[in-house]
C-alpha cells in the first residue's frame, strides 16, 4: 500500500511537471508564437474567444502566479481551450473523437509485440545457440534499426501500392459509417494491419532480447536444476518455473515502453494518415494550433502515467517482495 | 610500463572482466586492455566498427565524392538508378547518392553530439545521485523518472513546435528528451560501486567529491558508460531522423531525415520512385545496426553469462 501511494504521488508530481511545462513553454519562448497563431485566425473568432485564448497563453496583465493557478484549475476541469484548426470545437472534443483510433492501433500492436516477443525470447533462451537463438535476435535487431516511419513507408509501398493487398491510408474506407456490422469491423481491421505490423516489427526485437537475457539468468538458478532433477517435463519447467520468474523485468519495461509505443504510433499514424491523436498532434503543430498541441500532449502524458500506475498495481500482485518491503 | 604489463595479462585473462587488478597505481588499465582485446576479437564488434569507419569516411569525403550543392535542382528528374546516377534522382532532379552522402554528415554529427551530451548529463546526474544519496538522490531520481515517463516523441514534437527552428534546437530538444534513460542505468551501476571498499577508502582519505565521482567510480563502470553512449547515439540518429521526417527539424539542411521528409512530401511513394526512399532509410538502419552490434558485443564481453559456450 505504501509502495502504491508513493508511486501515485510520483505520478501526480510528474503530471504537475507536464502542466507546468505546458504553461511556461509559450510564455518563455523567444519570438512570439502566440501572435503568429492569432494572426491567422483572428478574423473568424468572436472578441471574447480571442480574449480567452490570450489568457490561456499568457497575453494578459495579471501576475504570473495568478495565471498559473487559473491554468491548473482549468486543466482539472477538462477545459483545455478551443481548437483553432477545428474551430470552434473545444480541444477536449477533438481529442475525444480521435483517441480511440490511437488506443486501437497502439493497444493491438503492443499486445502482439509483447506476447509474441516474450514467447520467442523464452524459446530462444531455452534452446541456446540453436536456430531461433542465433538467427532471430540479429535479424530483429536489424529490423528494429530501421526508423519506424521508414518501415511504415516500405510496408505501404510493398503491400499497399505495388501489391495492392491492403488499403493505403485512413482507418476505414470513405463512405462507410461506424456500426457493429461485420463489413465495418472487417474494413477497420484491414486498415489496421499495415500500421500495426510496422510497430510490431520494430518493437518485437527488444522484447525478445530482454526476455532471452533474463531467461538465461533464470535458467542458471538452482531451482531449475532441482526441477530437472525431479524429472519434470521440459515444457513445464520452461513456462511454469523459468518464464514465470523471468517475466518481472518485462512487466516493468511494459510500463516504460508505453510512451515509446505512443511515439511510434505518432510516426506510423503520420505515414498512414491514420486519424489518431498522434497524427492530429502533428497536424496541430503545422497549423500553429497551440491549444490543441498542448491538449494532446497532456492527454498522452496522462494516459501513459495512468497506464504505468496500473502496471505498478499488477507488479505488486506479481512480486511479493514489493509488498513486504 | 603499462604496455609490458598489459600484454601478458591481456592474453591470459582475455574475456575475463572480473580479473583482479594487481597494481592499484593504474586503476582499470589491465581490465581495459582485456576489454580492447575482447572488442578486437569479437566478430560482431569488428563488423560494427568497420561499418562505422566506412560511414565516417564517406561523410568526410562527401565534398570530394559528390562535389557541388546536393540540394540544387537538376534537369533530370525522377530517373531510376543508372550508371550516371548510381542511386537515381529525385523528382526535383537532385542526385540521390549525393543527398545520401551529404546527409550522413548532419545525421552522424547530430547523432554523436546528442549521444555524447546525453551520456555526459546522464553520467553527471547518475553518479552524483548515487554518490551523494539522500535528498540529492531523491530529487535527481525524481527528475530522471519524470523525464523517462513523459512520452519522448510527443514531448519532442511539442518542444520543437515552440522553439525557433534550427540545427541547435534539434540537438537541444533531443538531449532534453534523451538523457534520462542513461542517467537511470548509470545511477544503479554507480550505486553498487558506491558501497565498495575502495570508495569508502577514498572518502576516508579526504578525496574531493568530484574526484571520487570521476576518477574512482567512473573508470570502474566504463563498459556501462560505453554501452549507454552507443545507445544514446542510436537514439540520437533515429530521433533526429524522426523529427526531421515530421518536418519539425531543420528542413533547410541535408540529412537522412530531411531527405526522407522531402521524398515523402514530393510523393515519391505514390509515383513509385522507391530509389529516393531506400538509401537514407537503409543508411540509418545500417549505422544503428552497427552501433547495436558493438553494444551487443560490449555486453557479451563484460557479461560472461551471455556468451555462447564454445565447443569443447
Amino acid at each position: 500500500m505504501v509502495f502504491l501511494l508513493r508511486r501515485l504521488g510520483f505520478y501526480v508530481i510528474a503530471f504537475w511537471a507536464c502542466i507546468t511545462l505546458n504553461f511556461f513553454l509559450p510564455r518563455l519562448m523567444p519570438g512570439d508564437p502566440v501572435s503568429r497563431m492569432f494572426s491567422q485566425v483572428q478574423s473568424q473568432m468572436r472578441p471574447d474567444q480571442v480574449d480567452a485564448l490570450r489568457r490561456l497563453f499568457g497575453l494578459d496583465d495579471r501576475p504570473l502566479w495568478e495565471q498559473y493557478f487559473t491554468y491548473i484549475g482549468k486543466i482539472f476541469r477538462g477545459d483545455m481551450g478551443i481548437s483553432l484548426s477545428r474551430f470552434p470545437a473545444p480541444v477536449s472534443e477533438v481529442i475525444g473523437s480521435q483517441i480511440g483510433w490511437t488506443l486501437l492501433l497502439g493497444g493491438t500492436s503492443l499486445a502482439i509485440a509483447v506476447v509474441l516477443g516474450n514467447f520467442l525470447g523464452v524459446l530462444a533462451a531455452w534452446r541456446r545457440g540453436k536456430f531461433l537463438d542465433s538467427v532471430f535476435p540479429p535479424l530483429l535487431i536489424f529490423v528494429g534499426s530501421f526508423p519506424y516511419f521508414w518501415l511504415a513507408m516500405a510496408a505501404l509501398y510493398l503491400f499497399g501500392i505495388t501489391l495492392g493487398w491492403l488499403p493505403l491510408n485512413h482507418a476505414f474506407s470513405t463512405g462507410l459509417s461506424a456500426s457493429f456490422s461485420l463489413k465495418y469491423i472487417g474494413d477497420v481491421a484491414a486498415h489496421l494491419i499495415l500500421p500495426a505490423l510496422t510497430i510490431v516489427l520494430v518493437s518485437i526485437g527488444g522484447w525478445m532480447l530482454g526476455m532471452r537475457n533474463t531467461m538465461i539468468a533464470t535458467t542458471a538458478e538452482d531451482y531449475i536444476t532441482m526441477a530437472r532433477a525431479k524429472g519434470l517435463r521440459p515444457a513445464r519447467i520452461m513456462f511454469q518455473y523459468a518464464a514465470r520468474n523471468a517475466m518481472l523485468p518485462s512487466v516493468t519495461s511494459f510500463g516504460m515502453s508505453l510512451g515509446f509505443v505512443v511515439g511510434g504510433a505518432l510516426l506510423t499514424e503520420t505515414v498512414f494518415a491514420y486519424p489518431g491523436i498522434g497524427y492530429q498532434l502533428l497536424t496541430s503543430v503545422q497549423a500553429l494550433d497551440y491549444p490543441l498541441t498542448q491538449g494532446i500532449f497532456l492527454t498522452i502524458t496522462a494516459a501513459v502515467l495512468a497506464a504505468n500506475f496500473l502496471v505498478d498495481i499488477i507488479y505488486v500482485r506479481l512480486d511479493p517482495r514489493v509488498r513486504v518491503s | 610500463m603499462p604496455l609490458t604489463d598489459s600484454t601478458p595479462t591481456a592474453t591470459t585473462t582475455a574475456g575475463n572482466p572480473t580479473v583482479q587488478v594487481p597494481e592499484p597505481a593504474v586503476p582499470g588499465r589491465l581490465v581495459h586492455g582485456g576489454f580492447v582485446h575482447g572488442i578486437l576479437t569479437n566478430k560482431k564488434a569488428l563488423f560494427g566498427l568497420a561499418v562505422l569507419v566506412i560511414f565516417a569516411l564517406l561523410a568526410l569525403l562527401a565534398p570530394l565524392l559528390a562535389p557541388g550543392n546536393p540540394s540544387d535542382f537538376g534537369p533530370e528528374a525522377s530517373l531510376a538508378p543508372s550508371a550516371n546516377h548510381l542511386l537515381g534522382t529525385t523528382s526535383k532532379g537532385q542526385d540521390v547518392l549525393a543527398l545520401t552522402l551529404w546527409g550522413s554528415r548532419s545525421s552522424l554529427t547530430v547523432g554523436f553530439i546528442v549521444g555524447l551530451a546525453a551520456t555526459f548529463i546522464g553520467c553527471l546526474v547518475g553518479i552524483a545521485s548515487a554518490y551523494f544519496g539522500k535528498a540529492i538522490d531523491e530529487v535527481l531520481s525524481l527528475l530522471t523518472n519524470i523525464f523517462l515517463l513523459i512520452p519522448g516523441l510527443p514531448l519532442l514534437v511539442v518542444l520543437a513546435a515552440f522553439l525557433p527552428p534550427g540545427p541547435a534546437t534539434v540537438v537541444i530538444v533531443l538531449v532534453i528528451t534523451g538523457w534520462a534513460g542513461s542517467a537511470r542505468v548509470l545511477r544503479s551501476q554507480a550505486l553498487s560501486l558506491r558501497s565498495k571498499d575502495f570508495v569508502a577508502a577514498a572518502v576516508v582519505t579526504g578525496e574531493k567529491a568530484w574526484r571520487i565521482m570521476f576518477r574512482e567510480i567512473l573508470p570502474n563502470m566504463a563498459s556501462i558508460v560505453m554501452s549507454t553512449l552507443l545507445g544514446c547515439v542510436i537514439y540520437g540518429i533515429g530521433a533526429q531522423a524522426g523529427l526531421e521526417f515530421l518536418g519539425l527539424g531543420d528542413t533547410g539542411s541535408v540529412s537522412w531525415g530531411t531527405n526522407l521528409y522531402w521524398a515523402n512530401n514530393d510523393g515519391a511513394l505514390m509515383t513509385g520512385d522507391w530509389w529516393v526512399l531506400l538509401p537514407s532509410g537503409v543508411a540509418i538502419a545500417v549505422v544503428a545496426f552497427a552501433l547495436a552490434l558493438i553494444n551487443y558485443a560490449v555486453d557479451e564481453i563484460t557479461n560472461p553469462r551471455l556468451r555462447v559456450e564454445k565447443k569443447g
